[in-house]
């Protein structure tokens, strides 16, 4: 059993047609609906997980290519925003995966290694002024 | 052979002033001697940016036509009160201050997106605020309500005044207990997850100049970017906790009351934070210039971190409950190669206070003496240093039969 977070853009031709009810029932797969929005020009957006066996998914997904939708992996973005950041430090001994970190031990700069960070989300709120913003 | 302020400033006018931060003292007295660093350094700087709740400013927002008194009404900044119990149109705003309708701590930890300290980091950045007035009306004042955009440069006076700054020292924060815990020195992970501790260490300006010989009232300071002055001592000033041979206290000790004109003063160094399920506070910046007028001053600004110790304390029980137990001492040294052993366990630590900030106030108030920008100035009075100075002591708690 694999899963995998995916991002689906839909073409606005295309949000009326049942193409998820088809990718799940002929790739046998089961699913997650994370997010689902139609975008004021008619656009749909659908963040989904889906859970299978792994060469299904990936045919799934190329099912999904040809039916015109936009497919991307989820990597939710965790993104320091340095004009915020006071450089504290609060964050470095939270992070699990050391992906925020002093730099350098001499003038103590806070730094973050992007493929380190697991998106865990564990730093966001206790960065006192905010400075740690998740993107989709 | 000792200088006075006089001397130091008549160099610092000609541009001859040799001034070095207290990082850089360090070196220098390590490799001429404390003789030879008090004859050729005039000033050292300091430097500390860190959350420092007891802080706030107030404000004449200008009289209304027709006038209002806000003295024993209410009144609130972007939905964020303010303290109305002064004359007319002066107003208090605390940074700890919360919108009565922030859902505080009701499910913990709390977010509190949003206080006073946010406040005043808006004002500072030249928004325009809300200001929101109930009054009662009087013959004199007869308007019971206003409601009105404000921003900076409207305000006639908009003044800094902090009670507590500086702590000349302070706790390390760590959690004994089996859950994460939210407090002011940050979220605490269960079972000595991590230590927090909130000092600029050898930077810090009270660490500097241990027993405030050349700190008092009237010091002109560095202050969010502006220009301050000590105004008193700040409060749960503490001069008799204990030291260390070279005079540093090892317990959170002495404090500064400061103030200043907002005005010149920016967001980058004024800054609103909040603490998850503590609540909302500021970041203050403040840089203190010492003037080297002796070798006992040199002696003292030589400091390093490996000479400030500490105490870790368990703020799961120990803190809250008002003990007085200590887990261990250890040194900001310690604190910043980022892992210390508490209870025989290696646990990360993380800076509140911004070392790396601290380093750039310092830099700053350097260029600032260097190009003859910034004056020292003799204290105006000294603050209570002395060992028959008043005890900082708890409350004497006096049950009232109504209340309990
Ligand atoms: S999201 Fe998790 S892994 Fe990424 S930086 Fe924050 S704490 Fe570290
Ligand atoms: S906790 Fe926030 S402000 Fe502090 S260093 Fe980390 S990102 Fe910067």
């Amino acid at each position: 059993m694999a899963a995998k977070k995916i991002v689906l853009n839909f073409p606005k031709e295309k949000i009326d047609k049942p193409i998820v009810a088809r990718l799940i029932k002929d790739h046998d797969l089961s699913f997650n609906i994370m997010k689902a929005s139609i975008t004021p020009d008619q656009e749909g957006h659908m963040v989904l997980e889906l859970i299978g066996d792994a060469p299904e998914i990936e045919k799934g997904i190329r099912f999904l290519k040809e039916q015109g939708v936009k497919v991307e992996p989820l990597a939710k973005d965790i993104r320091v925003n340095w004009g915020k950041c006071t450089q504290c430090g609060a964050c470095v001994s939270i992070c699990p995966t050391s992906a925020l970190y002093v730099k350098d031990r001499q003038t103590m700069e806070v730094a973050f290694d992007t493929d380190k960070c697991i998106a865990c989300e564990l730093c966001i709120r206790p960065c006192p002024p905010r400075a740690i913003e998740v993107h989709f | 052979m000792a200088k006075t302020i006089a001397e130091i400033n008549e160099k610092i006018k000609k541009g001859q002033a040799v001034v070095v931060t207290a990082e850089e003292i360090i070196e220098i007295v390590a490799k001429k001697g404390v003789a030879a660093a008090a004859k050729e350094v005039d000033v050292v700087t300091t430097g500390t940016f860190g959350p420092m709740c007891s802080s706030g400013a107030y404000f004449n927002f200008g009289h209304t036509k027709p006038k209002i008194k806000a003295g024993g009404g209410t009144a609130s900044l972007n939905g964020v009160p303010a303290y109305t119990g002064w004359a007319a149109v002066d107003l208090y705003l605390g940074a700890t201050a919360l919108p009565a309708d922030d859902p505080r701590n009701k499910i913990h930890p709390g977010e509190f997106a949003y206080g006073g300290g946010h406040v005043i980091e808006e004002l500072l950045a030249g928004k325009d605020v809300r200001l929101q007035i109930e009054a009662y009306g009087t013959d004199c004042y007869p308007r019971k309500h206003l409601d009105s955009w404000i921003s900076l440069k409207d305000l006639n006076e908009a003044v800094l005044f902090n009670t507590r700054n500086a702590y000349q020292n302070y706790n390390v924060a760590v959690n004994l207990s089996g859950k994460t815990i939210y407090t002011y020195l940050g979220t605490l992970k269960p079972n000595l997850g991590n230590a927090n501790y909130c000092s600029a260490g050898q930077l810090s300006p009270l660490l500097n100049d241990p027993f405030l010989k050349t700190i008092g009232i009237g010091t002109r300071i560095w202050l969010g970017g502006g220009v301050g002055y000590v105004a008193w001592q700040g409060t749960q000033f503490n001069p008799h906790a204990p030291r260390l041979d070279n005079g540093v206290p090892k317990r959170p000790a002495q404090t500064l009351a400061v103030i200043g004109d907002l005005k010149g003063m920016s967001p980058k160094w004024i800054k609103g934070v909040s603490f998850v399920g503590y609540g909302p506070t500021l970041n203050v910046g403040i840089g203190v210039p010492i003037p080297l007028l002796n070798e006992e001053i040199a002696k003292h600004v030589a400091v390093r971190d490996e000479d400030i110790q500490c105490a870790v304390v368990d703020y799961s029980e120990a803190y809250p409950q008002g003990k007085p137990d200590v887990l261990g001492e250890v040194n900001y040294a310690q604190l910043k190669s980022g892992e210390i052993e508490v209870k025989g366990k290696k646990v990360p630590t993380s800076g509140i206070s911004s070392y790396k900030n601290a380093r750039i106030i310092a830099e700053e108030l350097k260029e600032q003496i260097k190009k003859g920008d910034f004056l020292l100035t003799e204290k105006v009075a000294d603050l209570p240093t002395g060992a028959d100075s008043p005890k900082f002591k708890p409350l004497n708690e006096r049950p009232t039969k109504e209340g309990n």
